[in-house]
């Protein structure tokens, strides 16, 4: 038995899904919470996140996200092979979310799996579903993020209940005749797995802000530089970066450090979204596209990073 | 490396970093109440002072430096140091 000779692969369809109900600055602080919008948008650069409703789960908000990226890319369910899903918030850990996902979106019986990097997810199995397209494992993969970090907050924390939101993308992965997806630059930093997580024996998110924000600012510009370097290209040659949306300033300061040119468009989703953990990069990259500042075939860094810690970041060429 | 060279290589990265006027950097100013320049900016302030002047600064130190004379001190006292 061979396999197949190495091809390359590419995102072929991007799809969202952001939950209706909208959490404003104004309505945290309605609610008691200690703080402004005036604050919070100056700290984090965010506004308002989304909510799920009770109804919504991560099963339901990826498995519309995969239907959309899939509707998008021109594939039927019947061509799909792998899915991946990205989360870190499902409530119950037993079983995984991947196969129901599968079957709700008319592919049942395909591989199936979650991928638990926290906010580093998306990347890591963006780079997972394109190594099997490469090596010729699967034909077609659809990789989803999705989260309900809403399941995992104190709203009397406002050191992190003003972050995080709800939400889910998804992208198609299929073969391609050049470079679609580069390879992935990754890494971790168990001893850092205390910075940003729920705690033993606690039930809810806690952060230590500071030192996350050192850690991203000056941990990152390596990896990111790496990952221009494995495609081949300069960070001068990017159309667009998408960074993980954690807060407004960690993505200014890696930004300003890597030195990118103004020609670089910096994806900007955190305004409206909070911070979505592995949902993150997919929908600042399908809300970039939606803008119509970059063009199909322009390179991309995505540079998903977080919680355990972990990183993974990879140049791919906008569909 | 003089406390005035000190001074300068710092006002370059406060005004890069937090946009503040290179020659409103001067030491009796206050980060937070003069300069407006809150603690996540002091983050970066501190990791950049850290690769240019080769000294380390603690997010623990960090909070006790309130003025830019406490950071001008606290550098040439750090690089003295090493």
């Amino acid at each position: 038995m061979t396999a197949s000779a190495l091809r390359h692969a590419r995102i072929s369809g991007v799809g969202e899904h952001r939950p209706a109900r909208v959490l404003s600055n104004d309505d945290l602080a309605a609610k008691g919470l200690d703080t402004t919008d005036e604050w919070i948008r100056t700290r984090t650069g965010i506004s308002s996140r989304r909510v799920a409703a009770e109804t919504e789960s991560v099963i339901t908000m990826g498995a519309d996200a995969a239907a959309k990226a899939m509707a998008e890319a021109g594939v039927d369910a019947a061509e799909i092979d792998l899915l991946v899903l990205a989360t870190c918030s499902m409530r119950n850990a037993i079983p995984g979310g991947a196969a129901r996902i599968a079957s709700a979106v008319g592919a049942r019986g395909i591989g199936a799996f979650d991928l638990n990097a926290a906010c580093g997810g998306f990347s890591y199995a963006l780079s997972v579903a394109a190594d099997a397209v490469r090596c010729g494992t699967a034909q077609r993969v659809v990789v989803v993020g999705s989260e309900k970090l809403t399941d995992w907050i104190d709203w009397t924390d406002r050191g992190t209940c003003i972050l995080f939101g709800d939400g889910a993308a998804a992208v198609v992965v299929e073969p391609s005749e050049s470079m679609g997806i580069g390879p992935v630059a990754w890494g971790s930093d168990g001893d850092g797995h205390a910075l940003v997580g729920v705690p033993e024996g606690d039930w809810a998110i806690r952060m230590d802000g500071q030192a996350v924000f050192r850690w991203a600012t000056t941990e990152l510009t390596p990896v990111a530089r790496r990952a221009c370097e494995l495609a081949g290209i300069t960070t001068d040659e990017l159309a667009a970066f998408v960074p993980h949306q954690a807060n407004a300033r960690i993505v200014a300061a890696i930004a300003r450090v890597l030195r990118l040119p103004e020609s670089v468009v910096i994806a900007h989703d955190i305004a409206e979204t909070g911070n979505t953990s592995a949902a993150s990069v997919p929908l600042a990259l399908s809300r970039l596209i939606a803008s119509g500042q970059v063009k199909s075939g322009d390179p991309a860094l995505l540079l998903a990073f977080g919680a355990g810690l972990t990183y993974a970041g990879q140049v791919i060429r906008i569909p | 490396m003089t406390e005035q060279d000190i001074l300068n290589g710092l006002a370059t990265i406060v005004n890069e970093i937090a946009g503040v006027p290179v020659g409103d950097v001067t030491p009796t100013k206050s980060f937070i109440d003069d300069l407006d320049v809150d603690s996540l900016a002091m983050v970066e302030i501190a990791t950049a002072a850290e690769d240019h002047f080769g000294v380390r600064i603690p997010d623990d130190d960090l909070k006790d430096l309130r003025t830019v004379g406490d950071a001008v001190a606290y550098i040439e006292k750090a690089g003295v140091a090493v």
